[in-house]
């Protein structure tokens, strides 16, 4: 696979390393109520759909960027390709 | 033995030859020739066994689709069982025998099955063999594996190497036919970047095997010139003797060439084959067709072949198969066999189909003899030594549905052409799009690569193709002869017939995926590539389907096998992975130490000295001089990482489960890292160099991972954090240096005071070594003695290295490897490797009061959970034997004494053993259920693997120093 | 009564000798009922053993299978082969030494020929952590009521001359032995499954695709199918790689990814390779079928996926550890590779329970070990569904372990799916 780096242009996916499901970004706040919870859905439960997959790549044999890709889960096709920090700022994580 | 079946033309080159063997018995060919046609040239036709019956085959091809004609090619360890006598180039020395047969290849002991055959139909293991149920495994199952198989492997390490690359171009066409070479001149002349591939060590394509005219010269001629103008094309490459064997995502294509595969032995320094692969903007597949039979009586007999592969032998090898021949064909290009070879002087017999003719049986043990022809009601024998059996061709859509994408049905010719649009980039032309006249061939090759063109923003040319023959097909068709009595072979090499596929529908094994897995259709070496499509057209009349709604199976890579070499490359042996050394790895080798793989780092694991004989000496001596004196030991593995900005406090708080913001600068801490599911992830020790500057470590095998994991959390947790990090692993060489007179020794070295009160337990520095060499300090010890960590850039390792050893002399002091570190972390009960298996919480650990509530830190939330909180789950124990003379063993089990050794007795394991020469006694660190309740307890550590155990006392993880006042000495 | 009558040898040779005219096909093709007891979602292994030990051990009645495509088209069609009970932990080890135990009885027990060949199956150790690690689990094993054995390099070396003990770059240190280990032929276990469910009335529906689940009062009713609404009282969900996608009928999200393992198969070759092997310092296991490929794989290729193929790195990174393992391969030939979608569970280790959903059941998440667990898990899942209790050595397939964090996690990697 390739994936269009959005500062380095295409590369070769095995230059990078997979972790999963970009809903991994919204980590919940381990100080709230009912946090066992929260943490359980957003750690253990997926989506795991067949068709488009916002999931989480990391550049580890190139620049060290998380990437957010949006990829079909049965095609391959991959149609979107975010820096995962400007994903997280947009989640609200900056505060 | 002469030639006695070569007649003229082809493109063989005459003015040389080359001998060769094939079962001991010597042979001239001449180069250009191919195993095959040089054996058809001397007479031969028989060369393999089928699979399952054994029965005598000789080729029924002339390329990569051959199902019988394999061979043991080479001797030795190049020893290559299953080659394709087809594709297999002659070289002057080539020696190859026939396989899967005992004794001889003309008599077989084994062709038994064959008689037996009625009992040997599909699915005759799965109702047979079960009784009695003990013989199965005992007596049917190791005959069934010692007839297993088809050639036999050298069992010698593979002596040649193989290589990988990777190419990229715009467009990538996949066969040199007419179709592709037309669509790489279009594309070629337009500029473009162009890869053309062709397995066949002669581009061209069927044109090397056609007689008929292309642009007023012979195809073959035609093919010259355009390879020649090709090659003149600096975008151009030409890639023959490759094979494109697997189309995988976005553009990207695997292909094998076979570099060295045409000469005796590799050249030097030259690999046998490369892996390519291959990035390409788009592609063609104009990978041609592949003609298919009809199935009638013992149609399997040495000298019955395609229909086509005989025109090639006669055309481009010069090879007559027989000096008769019969043709049965469904459609005009078998006709054209018939016209080819009756005009090289073969008598030919032609049996049409579409005339209501059929071959219903043939004769020739070993060989042809004659067919039995039914033509008009009447049975007549024609004495012949070739048959060329042609029903139909169809177009090679293996590649094209490397997706899973289904062929489509095409009603005109009879057969599958590849789905539009299955592999994103790819377009089908020429014979494998199911254009089979050359015009079309040339026009659709053409159109291709200027459709390519235009989506890649390039002009396209003015089209300039050559004439050429454009003539009818004209199919019926015919897949078997219908009312046979014996056997009609579908799948030749894995001996499915007609009657297999008729039971495999009587017992409702009907979807095609059945059908393949009962028969094994299409399962052997050439994936069915000449049987397929008969078989599961068998099945649909039968289903009463159609061959559409039939469907086929997946097409599934590599396109023809490739080796297991070629995939590795250069990965094998020393070279499997990388080798990391350590910045004192010359040093230590030339001390004679003994090194350890610890992931693709070598560490030294004890350095031996002269007189010690077993690895426990020098082991208990590196402890016993380290704890009385001074030791070195370098720890440049261990994971170094850089933290720094604003909000560098506040990010190891998140990372770090215990309390890093209260760390004074020029302070060290032990810091515990959890996942995020709260189980023990790493640990290790970060100091605060600065206000805003961090160092952390990591242990050597999450080095890797830890930054990752820290990266992460910076960017997609905490995008606002002002935290920057970098891995410096590789960028300081770094040494622990332990005991008593640690400081004495460093002093010598370190240019700044390092006194107890200057460089108090846990603080660290920036400091300079040896007169002005930057460097870093760093009070810790993991040996429970008095011990720093001192750091050089390390280019300036090695030389630090022999300093320190210098400086030491007068201490005595020692280099300890890895198993003296591990025995004095033993002692001093800190967890490692062992204990941090992925699978323990810091409770576990004794490590649980570490975990700060109060504040939100990665792993906190969840390591509250009931299961990780379980007062009576196991907990870090010391363990000690009772009688000091007995060895524990790592990975014992802990029973009380008299328990039964059944799990519901199990409490727990021994984690880490070593021999400490300080106790005198083998000592372990375990897990243990309730273990903190249970100091002082005497329980059983069982071995039950070995059938041993010892008694134990549980005790203190510490223990060495448990009060910890030497490493504040 | 239905069926095809017994199989043995004797029915063979007259067989042969009529002709091969007695076959009856291995099992109907019957149109769906309007309702049934018990449907059981997916067709593969663990579907069919499902009603094959729902039908025979636990004398349910009207019971169906609703499969989309083929039967044994599931993973059970695509697999490595590979039996075993080499696991460490307390939640996995009794349930897989059940499997191993069904195994040895099997063929006797539906009369099929299955091929079960127990030619015992090696874990080669590479470190003195690993050789740790394996006799910790060694011991539980045989502690679990199953065999295990330690051996040194040189036993290792006695049984296979021709691993690399010379030159490798992480040197062969010795081996855990299962001496029961082996291999099955996939497929006959699918056919063996389906054929006896079907004696025992059993309806084997095929290219029948579930597209809704319908609930009412929070209970399960029945499934809307591509051949129309067939009700329920109780529906058991075996379709391990398509799980999220048939549970997602019901809203419901699982501790599960889809990801895609590939396996490869040589070409036939003469015997090389008696057992099974995993190699210790890469991704790389291989044994040798009885038609003599070489059957070997390696690790997921590590992305979400459906897609049932795989790309050139782990097909590179499989050979890589081929021949790091096995010099002597180099000159062998790679056959096919295939792919198979696996529910990648969260700590590695699968869920056979109960939802919220009255009367709904849920069998999956076993990664890329499934095979070797079909008749245990066809077994337990049946007495679930039966008496609605957990069989006895399946009771920590719980979905609530991950709330409680009992995990059950045989590699230690936590909650990442491609790791496990």
């Amino acid at each position: 696979m390739i994936i269009n780096h959005p500062i380095l242009g295409p590369r070769d996916a095995q230059e990078f390393v997979y972790l999963g499901d970009a809903g991994l970004i919204e980590r919940p706040d381990g100080l709230a109520e009912g946090a066992v919870d929260a943490f359980h859905d957003y750690l253990y439960l997926r989506d795991n759909p067949a068709g488009e997959h916002r999931e989480l790549w990391y550049h580890e044999q190139g620049d060290r960027s998380w990437l957010v890709v949006t990829r079909n889960t049965l095609t391959h096709e991959i149609t979107r390709v975010e820096l995962a920090r400007d994903v997280a700022r947009a989640k609200g994580r900056s505060k | 033995m002469t030639q006695s079946n070569r007649i003229a033309g082809g493109q063989i080159d005459r003015t040389r030859t080359l001998s060769f063997t094939f079962d001991g018995v010597a042979y001239r060919g001449h180069p250009g020739d191919t195993l095959a046609s040089a054996l058809l040239a001397n007479g031969v036709r028989l060369m393999g066994r089928s699979f399952k019956y054994h029965r005598p085959r000789g080729p029924i091809s002339a390329g990569s689709e051959e199902p019988n004609a394999l061979v043991e090619l080479r001797e030795g360890a190049r020893r290559e069982p299953n080659t394709r006598a087809t594709v297999a180039e002659l070289f002057d020395g080539l020696s190859a025998d026939s396989q899967n047969r005992w004794p001889s290849l003309s008599f077989d002991a084994m062709s038994i099955k064959d008689r037996l055959s009625s009992f040997l139909t599909a699915g005759f293991y799965d109702t047979t063999f079960r009784w009695p149920a003990s013989f199965w495994e005992k007596v049917y199952e190791p005959i069934i594996r010692k007839a297993a198989g088809l050639g036999a492997m050298s069992r010698l390490e593979d002596p040649d190497q193989y290589d990988k690359g990777f190419l990229h171009c715009d467009l990538l066409i996949i066969g040199a036919g007419p179709a592709g070479l037309a669509a790489a001149l279009s594309a070629g002349r337009a500029g473009a970047q162009v890869i053309l591939a062709d397995e066949d060590f002669r581009m061209g394509g069927r044109l090397n095997a056609e007689t008929h005219e292309v642009g007023g010269m012979t195809g073959a001629g035609w093919a010259v010139q355009a390879v020649s103008e090709l090659s003149h094309m600096p975008n151009v490459r030409l890639m023959p003797r490759t094979t494109i064997i697997a189309a995988v995502d976005h553009g990207i294509y695997g292909a094998v060439e076979r570099v060295s595969d045409h000469l005796a032995v590799p050249a030097p320094g030259k690999p046998r084959q490369i892996l390519w692969r291959i990035y390409s903007r788009r592609a063609i597949l104009a990978g041609g067709a592949t003609e298919r039979p009809i199935a009638f009586e013992n149609n399997d007999r040495p000298g019955i072949m395609l229909a086509g592969a005989l025109r090639a032998y006669a055309n481009r090898w010069g090879v007559a198969v027989g000096r008769r021949a019969a043709i049965f064909t469904n459609n005009d290009d078998g006709l054209r066999t018939a016209a080819d070879l009756k005009a090289k002087g073969v008598e030919v017999r032609v049996i049409d189909v579409r005339k209501g003719e059929e071959v219903v049986d043939s004769s020739g043990r070993l060989g042809l003899k004659s067919v039995t022809i039914r033509s008009g009601g009447r049975l007549e024998t024609f004495p012949c030594e070739a048959l060329g059996v042609s029903g139909g061709w169809n177009p090679n859509v293996n590649v094209a549905s490397h997706h899973r994408g289904r062929p489509v049905w095409e009603p005109a010719i009879e057969a599958f052409v590849p789905g539009q649009g299955d592999i994103p980039g790819l377009a089908a032309a020429g014979a494998a799009a199911g254009r089979f006249s050359t015009r079309a061939a040339l026009e659709t090759g053409a159109a291709a690569a200027e459709e390519a063109l235009s989506d890649l923003g390039l002009a396209v040319p003015a089209r300039d193709l050559p004439q050429a023959e454009d003539g009818a097909y004209a199919i019926e068709p015919k897949w078997y002869v219908a009312g046979g009595k014996g056997r009609a072979w579908i799948d030749q090499q894995n001996d499915v017939t007609l009657k297999d596929v008729k039971l495999a529908h009587q017992e409702n094994y009907t979807s095609v995926e059945h059908l393949k897995r009962y028969t094994t259709l299409g399962m052997a070496t050439d994936q069915g590539k000449t049987a397929n499509v008969l078989g599961l057209a068998v099945m649909a009349g039968l289903t009463g389907k159609s061959i559409p709604e039939t469907g086929t199976t997946i097409y599934r890579p590599p396109y023809t096998p490739v080796a297991m070499g070629t995939l590795a490359g250069r990965s094998r042996g020393q070279e499997f992975k990388p080798k990391r050394l350590t910045p004192s790895h010359h040093w230590a080798s030339e001390q004679g130490a003994v090194f350890v793989e610890v992931g693709m780092w070598l560490r030294a694991q004890w350095l031996p000295r002269p007189g010690e004989t077993t690895w426990r000496e020098s082991v208990d001596r590196e402890v016993l001089q380290t704890r009385r004196s001074v030791g070195i030991c370098d720890v440049t593995t261990l994971g170094k990482i850089d933290i720094q900005g604003r909000d560098a406090a506040a990010f190891l708080d998140k990372v770090y489960a215990n309390n890093f913001a209260s760390l004074a600068v020029g302070k060290c801490r032990y810091g515990l890292m959890l996942r995020e599911d709260g189980i023990v992830y790493d640990d290790g020790t970060t100091a605060r160099l600065g206000e805003h500057e961090y160092v952390m470590t990591t242990t050597t095998a999450n080095a890797v991972l830890v930054f990752r994991n820290l990266e992460y959390a910076r960017q997609c947790l905490y995008p606002d954090m002002d935290v920057q990090l970098i891995s410096t692993t590789e960028a300081w060489a770094q040494f622990s240096v332990a005991g008593p007179n640690a400081r004495r020794l460093l002093q010598k070295i370190v240019d700044q005071d390092i006194s107890d009160a200057a460089l108090p337990y846990m603080g660290c520095k920036e400091i300079t070594v040896c007169g002005g060499l930057r460097a870093r300090i760093f009070r810790i010890s993991f040996s429970g003695e008095l011990a720093y960590e001192i750091a050089v850039p390390t280019r300036y390792g090695d030389a630090l290295i022999r300093e320190m050893v210098a400086q030491g002399a007068e201490f005595d002091a020692v280099v300890y490897g890895t198993e003296a570190l591990g025995v004095m972390r033993v002692e001093k009960g800190h967890v490692a490797g062992n204990e941090l298996n992925g699978q323990s919480s810091a409770l576990n650990m004794g490590l649980g009061k570490m975990v700060s509530r109060k504040k939100d830190s990665i792993g906190m939330v969840l390591s509250q959970r009931e299961g990780m909180t379980d007062p009576d789950g196991y907990r870090l124990v010391g363990v000690k034997p009772v009688n000091s003379a007995e060895k524990l063993t790592a990975g014992s089990h802990f029973l009380d004494k008299g328990a039964a050794p059944v799990m519901a007795n199990d409490l727990g394991w021994l984690t880490s053993v070593v021999y400490s020469p300080h106790l005198g006694s083998s000592i372990a660190l375990g897990y243990l259920k309730k273990g903190d309740e249970r100091r002082g307890a005497r329980l059983r550590s069982v071995n039950l693997l070995a059938k041993t155990e010892v008694e134990v006392e549980i005790v203190s993880p510490h223990f060495f120093d448990p009060e910890g006042e030497r490493l504040r000495g | 009564m239905f069926g095809t009558g017994r199989y043995s040898g004797w029915r063979v040779v007259k067989e042969a000798l009529t002709g091969h005219k007695g076959w009856k096909p291995a099992w109907r093709d019957p149109e769906p009922q309007k309702s049934y007891d018990y449907i059981v979602i997916g067709g593969g292994g663990h579907g069919l053993a499902t009603a094959y030990y729902l039908a025979k051990e636990f004398r349910q009645a009207r019971i169906a299978v609703l499969e989309k495509g083929y039967l044994g088209g599931g993973n059970v069609g695509r697999n490595t082969t590979i039996i075993r009970s080499n696991y460490l932990l307390d939640g996995n080890e009794p349930f897989y030494e059940f499997s191993l135990k069904l195994w040895e009885g099997l063929e006797q027990d539906f009369n099929y020929n299955a091929m079960v060949s127990q030619r015992g199956i090696l874990n080669l150790i590479h470190t003195d952590a690993q050789r740790d690690a394996f006799t910790r689990r060694g011991n539980a094993m045989i502690l679990n009521g199953a065999d295990a054995d330690l051996l040194d390099r040189e036993q290792v070396r006695a049984m296979y001359p021709f691993l690399n003990f010379d030159n490798a770059r992480f040197p062969i240190k010795g081996a855990l032995m299962q001496r029961r280990g082996g291999t099955v032929r996939h497929d006959a276990v699918a056919w063996g499954y389906a054929r006896g469910a079907d004696q025992r009335g059993v309806d084997l529906i095929q290219n029948c695709e579930v597209i809704g689940i319908r609930t009412e009062n929070g209970h399960v009713t029945g499934v809307d199918t591509t051949r129309g609404f067939i009700g329920a009282k109780k529906v058991g969900v075996a379709v391990a790689g398509s799980s999220s996608r048939v549970m997602s009928h019901v809203g419901m999200r699982l501790p599960i990814e889809s990801h895609v393992l590939q396996a490869f198969v040589s070409e036939g070759l003469k015997p090389l390779i008696d057992g099974v092997m995993t190699y210790g310092a890469g991704h790389f296991y291989v044994s040798q079928s009885d038609k003599g490929g070489l059957v070997f794989g390696g690790d997921i290729d590590g992305y979400n996926t459906y897609a049932q193929r795989g790309n050139m790195p782990v097909v590179e990174d499989v050979a890589e550890g081929g021949m790091s393992l096995m010099p002597m391969i180099g000159r062998a030939r790679l056959l096919r590779t295939w792919g198979g979608v696996m529910d990648m569970s969260m700590d590695g280790s699968p869920i056979i329970d109960r939802t919220d959903i009255g009367g709904l059941y849920f069998n999956g998440g076993w990664c890329y070990g499934g095979f070797k667990a079909t008749p245990a898990s066809g077994w337990c899942f049946a007495h679930l569904l039966a008496t609605d209790r957990p069989h006895e050595t399946a009771t920590a397939y719980r979905f609530d372990r991950f709330r409680k964090g009992l995990m059950i996690d045989e590699k230690g990697q936590g909650a990442q799916p491609n790791l496990h």
